[in-house]
C-alpha cells in the first residue's frame, strides 16, 4: 500500500451488524479493475470513482480499453481496464502502478500483472480461471494455485459463482446474471475501502429505472459482494483513505471531453452568441459531440456531418453566419480538416478546432494517448498559415481552455486549435463547479455600421470586423484567394500578398501580449527546469514535488499557449542550466523551443500509447540534478 | 427574412458588384449570372439576406460578381459550408454555385448529403462536361471515350448524370436547363427559388475554350426542338419542331413515336408528373440518352420536411420540455458533492 499506513482498531457498524476489524488508514491507493471488454469494467470503475468522490477524495482515473467494441471473450487483446487513484492529498495522475488489481479473468491478470506494485493485492475472479480461459490467456497452469503469484497478496474469490448463487432465485436469465458480476466486484471493493453501499444502490436503481428486475439483480449482486467482503475471514483488515484537504465548494466528477463540452456551452452563454458544432464521430473526441448534442435547450446547434471535411466546413459556414463555429476531431480527422483550416485563416473568421489527440500516424492507436499532433497544429498547412494553438493539461482544465480558445478566436478573428488528448479526454477528476457569474466575460462585437466599412480593415489587434450576413449595406465577399489588404477583393499583386502574409503572422504573434503570465513552480532559477504541455501535467507535477521533497532543486513550467509561445518563456528558459521536456512524441515541443529560442533542451520522449509514470520523470530528474 | 427591414424595390443593378467579370467571352456562366441578377429582385427578399457560396472552378467565381453576401470557398465544399450557414441562419436565402467537377468529383459526398437532408439550399451546377479552370481534363460528366489532356486515348470512366445522382440521393427538387435558353433558365431558377428544401438545378453549359459545342444541338434554334424534351407537369411528353413527336413507355423502355403515325395518338404518350410520390418516373427521364431527346425542366418537385426547420424544431421542443438552458443548472447536473 502507498506511503505510511497505520492501524486503528475501532468497531465499525455496517448494515446493522457490528464487527470489529482493523481499519488501516492509508494516504492514497491505486486500484485497477480489469476484465473482458464486455465485463462492465468501465462502469465498475466509474461507479467506484463516484463513491470516492462523494467521500471528498481527490482522484484521477484512467480508462484503458481496446479499440475493438467487443473482442472475443477471454482473449488478451480484449482486456478492458479502469484505473483510479484516490487520496487524502492532491492527486494529479491515476497512479504509476496499481496497489490493487481486480482481475475478472486470466487474460486480464496476465496483461496487467506486470504493472502491479510488488506486494500488491490481487482480487481474482477464480470462477473465470477455467481451462478454456487459461488457454486463451496462454497460461500453462493456473496462476492462482501454481505459486507464480507468491510475491503478491492474492485473494481468489469465485465471483462468477457467488453472483450466480446470489441471483439464482431472481428468475432473470442466466446471461443477465452473468452480467451482474461487475456489481458483485464493486460491492467487494466498496466494503474493503470503507465506502457506504446505500448510495450505490440508489445509483443502480436510477441507472436501470426502465428495467426494475435488472436493477434489483444488480443491487442483490452488489450487496452480496459487500456482505462477502464483510463476513469472510479472508480480509484481515479493511482500508480507509482520509478525505482530502480540498478547497471548499461544490464538486462533480468530470472527464476532459465532458469539461470541454461544458466549456463550449459556457463560451456561447458568456458571449451571448449561439454555438454551432459541426463534427464527425471519431475516437476519442466523439464524447464532445455527444454531450453538446444533448444541450439543444441552450443556443446550441449540433450537426453530425457526412465527413470530417464537412464538419469543419459547416462550422466555417456557421461562423460566417455570425455564430460561434466549432468542430471537434482526433488525429486522422484533423488531417482531413487541414485544407479548410487554411480557408478559415484566409477568411479571418473565428473558429475553434478541437483535436483530442490519439496515437498516430494514420489510424494509429485510436484508444491510446499520444501528443504527436503538435507540429501539425502549429505548422501543418499549405502556405504561411499561422493559427493559435492552445492545449489543456487536465480533464477539468479542458473547461477553461474551451473558453480561452473562443476568447482568442473572436477577439482576433482567427481559427484556434485546441489540443486535448485521449489521456485527459476520457479520464476523470473532481471539478470545482464554478459560479457562472465568476467566469471571464467574452465580448463579441458585430459590426453593423456600414459607414466607411472595408471588409479587411483591422482594429488594434489586427483583427478585421465580424459582420453578420443580413446586415444591410455591408454586403461583401470572402474567399480563399488572396485578399486585398482593405477591400478583401481578390488580389494577385505580389506586394499585397506579402503584406497580407505578414499581417496575418503579426496578428497571431501579437496574441503573445494577451497571454496570462506563466507560473514557474519551484525555484525561479537554477539547475533544472521541466517544460511540459498538455496531459503530461499531472505526472510532471508529482515527479517535481517528489524531487523537491527529496531535496532536489527543480522547477516546472507548463505551457497552455503553444502558438504563439508566451513572451517571457525565453527569459525563463535562460535562467536554468538544463531544460527537460517530457513529451509523448519524438520531441515536437522540443523542436519548437530549439527553433524559437536557439537553445538546446533535453528531450524525454515516450511513444507507447501510455502516459508518463511519475517514477519515470522522477528518475530522469535524479539523473539530471 | 428580416421583418424589420422595409423592402425597397430592387433592380438587377442592385445585384451587380463592382468587380470585373472575368469569364472567357462567350462562356455560359454569363447567362446564369444575368438570369440570377434578374430573378433575385423579384423574390421580395432584402438584398442583404442573400448569400452565395461556391467551391472552386470557373463557375465558382460567381459570388464575386453578386452584390450580396458570399463566399468563394474550397474545392467541392460549398454545400457543407452553405449547410452550416443555413443551419446557423435559417432566415437567409443561401445559394450554391458549382460545376461538374466541383460537385460530382471532389465534392460528391457533400453534394449527395445536401440532397439527402433536404436542407434549404439552392444548388446550381453548371455542367460543361470538362474541367475548365485546370485547362481541359475530363470531368465526371464527360462522355465515355472522351479525349482530353489526361485521356489522350479516350476516357474509360462512365459519366454521371447529375440529375440521376441528385434523384438517387433523394433530392426533393431537381431540374435541368440550358444556358442558351434564357427564358427557360430564368423560369427554372424561379421554381428552384420557391422550393423550400434543397433545390437542385443542372445548367447545361458551353465551355467555349475546352469543350465548345458540347450542347450545340440544344442551343441551335434549328435543331433544339428535336433535341430536347420540355417537361411540363401533367402534360404528355411531346417534342419536335412540329410538336408531333412524343415519348411512349414500352414497359420500362421509352421509345420515340410520332403522333398521327402508325395509329399513335396523344393518349399513348407518357404524362409527366413532377410531384409523383415515387421518384421512378423522374429517374427514368434522367437516364435518357441518344437517340432520345434531352429532358429539360423540372424532373421532380415534392414536399418533404426541411432540415433547418427540423433542427430549429428540435431546439424548440427541447426548450419546451426543459426550459431555456442555464449554466448554473448545467454545471450542477449529475452527481455533485460539497466539500466544506
Amino acid at each position: 500500500m502507498n506511503t505510511q499506513t497505520m492501524t486503528v482498531d475501532e468497531p465499525r457498524v455496517v448494515g446493522g451488524m457490528q464487527k470489529t476489524r482493523p481499519i488501516e488508514e492509508i494516504k492514497s491507493v491505486v486500484i485497477r479493475f480489469v476484465g473482458d471488454s464486455g465485463d462492465g469494467m468501465q462502469l465498475t470503475g466509474n461507479e467506484f470513482s463516484k463513491s470516492v468522490a462523494r467521500a471528498g477524495h481527490d482522484f484521477a482515473t484512467h480508462p484503458d480499453y481496446p479499440s475493438e467494441i467487443r473482442a472475443p471473450t477471454g482473449t488478451l487483446f480484449g482486456v478492458s481496464g479502469y484505473q483510479i487513484q484516490f487520496s487524502s492529498g492532491q492527486v494529479f495522475t491515476s497512479g504509476d502502478a496499481p496497489d490493487v488489481l481486480v482481475a475478472m479473468n486470466p487474460a486480464a491478470l496476465k496483461t496487467n500483472l506486470p504493472d502491479l506494485r510488488h506486494g500488491g493485492m490481487i482480487i481474482a475472479n477464480a470462477g473465470a480461471f477455467n481451462k478454456a480461459n487459461l488457454q486463451k490467456a496462454g497460461y500453462q497452469s493456473n496462476p492462482l494455485d501454481d505459486g507464480t503469484l507468491i510475491d503478491f497478496r492474492l485473494y481468489t474469490i469465485d465471483i462468477s459463482d457467488l453472483t450466480n448463487q446470489a441471483l439464482k432465485d431472481t428468475g432473470i436469465a442466466k446471461k443477465e446474471i452473468g452480467r451482474c458480476k461487475n456489481y458483485y466486484a464493486l460491492g467487494l471493493m466498496l466494503y474493503l475501502y470503507s465506502r457506504p453501499i446505500e448510495d450505490e444502490e440508489q445509483n443502480i436503481r436510477a441507472k436501470f429505472a426502465k428495467k426494475p428486475d435488472i436493477a434489483e439483480a444488480n443491487v442483490i449482486a452488489l450487496r452480496a459482494g459487500y456482505a462477502y467482503a464483510e463476513s469472510t475471514e479472508m480480509f484481515v483488515s479493511t482500508y480507509q483513505v482520509r478525505a482530502a484537504d480540498i478547497k471548499p465548494g461544490r464538486y462533480r466528477s468530470i472527464t476532459g471531453n465532458h469539461a470541454a463540452a461544458l466549456g463550449f456551452a459556457a463560451a456561447s452563454e458568456l458571449a451571448k452568441v449561439p454555438l454551432f458544432l459541426g463534427s464527425y464521430p471519431i475516437t476519442p473526441a466523439t464524447d464532445i459531440l455527444q454531450e453538446l448534442s444533448a444541450l439543444k435547450h441552450f443556443n446550441i446547434t449540433t450537426f453530425q456531418a457526412e465527413d470530417e471535411i464537412a464538419g469543419i466546413c459547416s462550422a466555417i459556414g456557421a461562423a460566417y453566419g455570425g455564430v460561434l463555429g466549432l468542430t471537434t476531431t482526433s488525429g486522422p480527422g484533423m488531417a482531413l480538416k487541414t485544407e479548410a483550416l487554411g480557408l478559415a485563416v484566409m477568411l479571418e473568421l473565428p473558429l475553434v478546432i478541437t483535436n483530442v489527440q490519439r496515437g498516430g500516424p494514420s489510424t494509429g492507436l485510436p484508444t491510446k494517448v499520444e501528443q504527436s499532433d503538435l507540429l501539425q497544429a502549429v505548422y501543418g498547412r499549405n502556405g504561411e498559415c499561422p493559427i493559435p494553438v492552445i492545449a489543456s493539461r487536465s480533464p477539468a482544465d479542458c473547461f477553461d481552455c474551451a473558453i480561452e480558445a473562443f476568447r482568442i478566436a473572436v477577439k482576433y478573428m482567427t481559427p484556434v486549435i485546441l489540443l486535448s488528448d485521449g489521456g485527459i479526454g476520457n479520464a476523470a477528476e473532481p471539478w470545482r463547479i464554478p459560479n457562472p457569474a465568476d467566469l471571464p466575460p467574452l465580448e463579441v462585437k458585430f459590426r453593423t455600421d456600414a459607414d466607411g466599412f472595408q471588409p479587411y480593415a483591422r482594429d488594434e489587434h489586427l483583427a478585421r470586423a465580424w459582420v453578420r450576413p443580413g446586415t444591410p449595406g455591408m454586403e461583401h465577399r470572402v474567399g480563399g484567394l488572396e485578399k486585398h489588404f482593405l477591400t478583401g477583393n481578390i488580389s494577385h499583386d505580389p506586394i499585397n500578398h506579402e503584406r497580407m502574409v505578414n499581417v496575418r503572422a503579426a496578428k497571431v504573434a501579437g496574441i503573445a501580449k494577451d497571454i496570462p503570465p506563466l507560473t514557474v513552480e519551484g525555484p525561479q532559477s537554477g539547475d533544472l527546469l521541466i517544460v511540459g504541455w498538455g496531459s503530461t501535467y499531472g505526472s510532471i507535477v508529482q515527479a517535481r514535488e517528489q524531487a523537491e521533497a527529496a531535496g532536489k532543486s527543480v522547477a516546472h513550467v507548463h505551457l497552455r499557449h503553444l502558438n504563439p509561445l508566451p513572451a517571457e518563456l525565453g527569459d525563463i528558459l535562460a535562467r536554468y542550466k538544463t531544460v527537460l521536456v517530457p513529451e509523448l512524441n519524438l520531441g515536437q515541443l522540443s523542436k519548437l523551443l530549439r527553433e524559437r529560442y536557439l537553445r538546446d533542451v533535453t528531450l524525454m520522449s515516450k511513444v507507447q500509447g501510455k502516459m508518463f509514470k511519475v517514477s519515470e520523470i522522477y528518475d530522469r530528474i535524479l539523473e539530471l540534478c | 427574412m428580416n421583418q424589420m427591414t422595409e423592402i425597397k424595390p430592387l433592380t438587377r443593378k442592385d445585384f451587380e458588384s463592382d468587380q470585373d467579370v472575368r469569364w472567357c467571352p462567350g462562356c455560359g456562366d454569363y447567362a446564369l449570372l444575368a438570369q440570377v441578377q434578374k430573378l433575385l429582385p423579384a423574390l421580395g427578399i432584402p438584398r442583404e439576406n442573400f448569400a452565395f457560396i461556391s467551391g472552386i472552378g470557373c463557375s465558382s467565381r460567381f459570388p464575386y460578381y453578386m452584390e450580396t453576401y458570399g463566399m468563394h470557398s474550397i474545392h467541392g465544399r460549398a454545400p457543407a459550408i452553405a449547410s452550416g450557414l443555413k443551419l446557423a441562419r435559417p432566415e437567409l436565402s443561401v445559394w450554391v454555385v458549382s460545376g461538374d467537377g466541383d460537385s460530382l468529383a471532389i465534392g460528391g459526398n457533400h453534394f449527395i448529403h445536401a440532397m439527402r437532408r433536404n436542407i434549404g439550399l439552392k444548388i446550381i451546377l453548371l455542367n460543361n462536361r470538362i474541367y475548365g479552370l485546370t485547362k481541359g481534363q475530363y470531368s465526371p460528366t464527360s462522355e465515355f471515350g472522351k479525349k482530353t489532356k489526361t485521356t489522350p486515348l479516350g476516357s474509360i470512366d462512365r459519366p454521371f448524370s447529375p440529375v440521376s445522382v441528385a434523384l438517387g440521393a433523394g433530392a426533393t427538387f431537381v431540374a435541368r436547363t440550358v444556358d442558351s435558353d434564357h427564358p427557360h433558365l430564368l423560369d427554372t431558377l424561379k421554381r428552384a427559388a420557391e422550393h423550400p428544401g434543397t433545390a437542385f438545378v443542372e445548367v447545361l453549359q458551353n465551355c467555349i475554350v475546352f469543350n465548345d459545342g458540347a450542347y450545340n444541338a440544344l442551343a441551335d434554334r434549328e435543331t433544339r426542338d428535336d433535341a430536347r424534351l420540355l417537361l411540363q407537369h401533367g402534360q404528355p411528353m411531346r417534342f419536335g419542331k412540329d410538336s408531333n413527336r412524343g415519348i411512349r413507355m414500352r414497359g420500362f423502355e421509352p421509345e420515340v413515336v410520332t403522333v398521327g403515325e402508325g395509329g399513335v395518338t396523344e393518349a399513348d404518350l407518357a404524362i409527366h408528373d413532377e410531384s409523383a410520390a415515387n421518384g421512378g418516373l423522374a429517374f427514368f427521364l434522367s437516364q435518357f440518352a441518344a437517340p432520345l431527346p434531352v429532358p429539360l425542366g423540372v424532373f421532380r418537385a415534392v414536399e418533404a420536411p426541411v432540415y433547418e426547420q427540423l433542427s430549429t424544431g428540435l431546439a424548440e421542443d427541447a426548450r419546451a420540455q426543459r426550459g431555456q438552458g442555464t449554466l448554473e443548472k448545467l454545471f450542477n447536473s449529475g452527481d455533485t458533492w460539497t466539500i466544506d
